[in-house]
């Protein structure tokens, strides 16, 4: 038996995420909880995530409650044994608050380097942001159409443990530039070409998402050289077939409820999909050029509704090492498009997953995606 | 993309559509800073309340117009300028003055199209500040725009945040129509995430800032984050509340509205305008002649007594909507049950 009282605090999924909201909690105050049990769903401006319990005991006070917007760290819940009395609980939380608001002063002040920044490469200018150092191979990470570099939120940072990891806004997405030219693969494939050679990069591993993962077997292609290994999550280029519902519904969605219902098409577990994630995109959506952008995109990239590049032949040889994520749900582009590749391409599918595995399930993506570079470096 | 104040998200607006497009120019009193005089200091203010600051050394004399105290004259040429090809974004200052120049903007702007035969494109923003809490008496303190949405031909814009002004005021500069655009002078301090980038938002579409099962709540600029702040309140009681910001209140989104109150049977609304044929009662009217039967509660108004604007501080904070008083008819509509008639 211990007396101990441990406070739930919100957590960071990612190093982007500075607050979330308690979108639901799933367990009352009273009850009986282990070790990773689901406690609180939290939703942040990309995903809805159930927060597991870092222990056992019982959950003794919601002090959070459902739709509460709160900084990270802040308390938002209290489990200790039931012998613990209500005052010591009372305590705690009194104390626990007042040292939470005298130690966000002082953090607000060394803030802030983590972020983004712009950077003009050739005719663009591209909200890129580096994290991570040491001397690892660098990973370079492209995300797909319509999306932007916090997609890779809950990667990013675990990534970058003894390595540079560059994520950035390809032109059209995110806070970058909204020019795409004639938007083809190739064109973006170059621009990322242009931003590792204005980073002095001579070589990294490229991991790209859906059309990001296009991009990265172009890259692998006109470039072979700078990609020292690709690791591809669902990636484009692999097989004709593409869910146009869900790249018109993308473009053409207005309202917050529409957006919600094409951006189901992304996950397996449609309760991920929130109502911030909805806003952010349709506010994405309205800036100047997006939607003339992202017609251009689809319109080069998916001729009369199917891929128009075939870049299976890219993996046939067998020069740069590939790892393939793909989720068995994927509404988007099916699963089955990773049949038949080269037995030297790991491949990875996951069950009950849909089109974004780097969120639905970050830690084991982040896990395959270590495991895999790291067995590289040593093969090479 | 950086936190920015309701005035500098306001500022970047005008400035980047200035940028843009070269017919878009600015006339108003004190727009350049106050420079009247033989010895005035450009840019000094850059309006009352510094909305305007930078622009004049941007863009010079020719775009940014200082003009005489007489609203009917430069609203009137600002009407003219319009109709013959530039696209003025002229400011009212206080909307309280449009008194002195109505007949400019109802009977000449608002029905150039209309009595041109639809040949007449009108593309004026008239902007103006108003609202009361700002302890500024009976004639700078009302919230006018029932007046506007009145009149046909006119669009009617009140923005309720620093991202919302940004976007609706680039859409109103890109408008054909002349848009009334009242912005809530308490505002221009508060802060948010504001992209860099010019982006607009359209007119007539509703914004839910949150969603809920039990009441909905229709409220308009500055109400819109005192309703937030009593559905935040209201969900810790168990309460969940939609929170309607219909950003333009002409054109109205009356299908989001009707949607919202379907799926919660209650409905209250906050409109700090004066209470006898204002926001409140036109979309109380609204509900209760399309969607009577959806209705489990009366429809509340949150909204000040039919009196002037008090200029004594505590009669002007007992005047406004407070958040206690919109959670106060929350909690009203939700004990409300039907008795069934013996």
């Amino acid at each position: 038996m211990t007396h101990d009282i441990t406070p739930i605090t919100m957590p960071k999924f990612g190093l982007a995420m500075t607050e979330g909201k308690i979108a639901g909690w799933m367990v009352e105050p009273g009850a009986a909880i282990k070790t990773g049990d689901e406690l609180v769903d939290i939703e942040t401006s990309k995903i809805t995530n159930a927060f597991e319990s870092p222990v056992t005991g019982t959950l003794r006070r919601q002090v959070a409650s459902n739709g509460e917007m709160l900084p990270v760290g802040a308390l938002i819940g209290v489990v200790a044994d039931p012998a613990v009395p209500d005052t010591d609980i009372d305590a705690f939380i009194t104390r626990f608050q007042a040292d939470f608001a005298a130690s966000s002063d002082t953090q607000s002040d060394n803030a802030a380097v983590d972020e983004p920044v712009m950077m003009t490469v050739g005719d663009h200018t591209l909200r890129v942001h580096e994290r991570g150092e040491g001397d690892g191979t660098p990973l370079l990470l492209i995300h797909g159409f319509g999306g932007d570099l916090k997609n890779w939120m809950l990667n990013h940072a675990a990534l970058a443990r003894g390595r540079r990891v560059i994520a950035f806004d390809l032109p059209g997405h995110g806070e970058s530039s909204k020019d795409v030219g004639p938007g083809t693969l190739a064109f973006f494939a170059d621009v990322a070409a242009q931003l590792l050679a204005q980073l002095k990069i001579r070589q990294m591993h490229v991991m790209g998402h859906s059309l990001g993962g296009g991009i990265a077997l172009t890259l692998a292609h006109t470039v072979p050289q700078s990609v020292a290994s690709l690791v591809l999550v669902a990636p484009a280029g692999l097989g004709p077939q593409i869910n146009m519902d869900f790249i018109n519904g993308f473009i053409e969605a207005d309202r917050v409820r529409a957006v919600q219902d094409v951006l189901k098409y992304l996950v397996h577990d449609k309760s991920l999909i929130g109502r911030r994630m909805s806003d952010d995109v349709l506010r994405y959506k309205r800036l100047d050029g997006v939607q003339t952008a992202l017609r251009t995109v689809a319109d080069a990239c998916f001729p009369g509704g199917h891929q128009g590049d075939d870049l299976r032949p890219v993996l046939a040889g067998e020069d740069v090492p590939v790892t393939v994520i793909w989720g068995r749900e994927d509404e988007i582009l099916p699963a089955t498009q990773a049949d038949g590749l080269s037995s030297s391409v790991e491949r990875h599918i996951l069950p009950d997953i849909g089109h974004m595995p780097q969120l639905e399930c970050a830690d084991k993506v982040n896990e395959m995606v270590e495991d895999f570079m790291k067995s590289k470096v040593i093969a090479t | 993309m950086s936190k920015k104040s309701f005035r500098q998200a306001i500022n970047e607006a005008l400035r980047q559509e200035m940028r843009r497009d070269p017919t878009v120019i600015l006339m108003g009193e004190d727009v350049a800073g106050g420079r009247g005089g033989s010895a005035g200091i450009k840019d000094a203010w850059g309006g009352v309340l510094g909305v305007t600051k930078g622009l004049l050394e941007e863009f010079g004399d020719t775009r940014v117009l200082d003009t005489p105290i007489t609203e009917a004259s430069y609203i009137g040429a600002a009407a003219g300028a319009a109709v013959t090809g530039l696209r003025p974004v002229a400011e009212l200052m206080f909307v309280d003055f449009v008194g002195c120049c109505l007949d400019q903007i109802m009977n000449q702007a608002a029905k150039f199209r209309y009595m041109f035969g639809g040949k007449a494109r009108t593309p004026l923003v008239i902007r103006a500040m108003f609202g009361a809490g700002f302890n500024a008496a009976a004639q700078h303190s009302q919230a006018l725009y029932p007046l506007f949405t009145h009149i046909p031909g006119l669009k009617v814009v009140i923005p309720s945040s620093p991202y919302e002004a940004k976007g609706l005021l680039i859409s109103a500069i890109r408008d054909d129509d002349p848009v009334i655009f009242l912005e809530n002078k308490v505002m221009y301090d508060e802060e948010e995430d504001v992209p860099d980038e010019p982006y607009a938002i359209p007119f007539g579409e509703a914004n839910l800032t949150r969603e809920g099962r039990d009441v909905t709540i229709v409220a308009f600029g500055r109400m819109v984050g005192l309703a937030n702040q009593a559905a935040d309140r209201l969900e810790k009681k168990g309460i969940s509340c939609t929170v309607i910001d219909p950003r333009t209140t002409s054109p109205l989104d009356r299908d989001t509205i009707l949607e919202c109150v379907a799926d919660t049977g209650r409905l209250v609304i906050v409109d700090e305008s004066s209470p006898r044929c204002n926001m409140a009662t036109d979309i109380a009217a609204l509900v209760a002649e399309e969607a009577f039967d959806t209705l489990r509660a009366p429809i509340r108004r949150v909204v000040p007594p039919h009196t002037p604007v008090p200029f004594a501080t505590v009669l002007e904070t007992l005047y406004l909507p407070s958040v206690d008083r919109i959670e106060a008819a929350v909690t009203a509509t939700m004990a409300h049950r039907v008795v069934e008639k013996v």
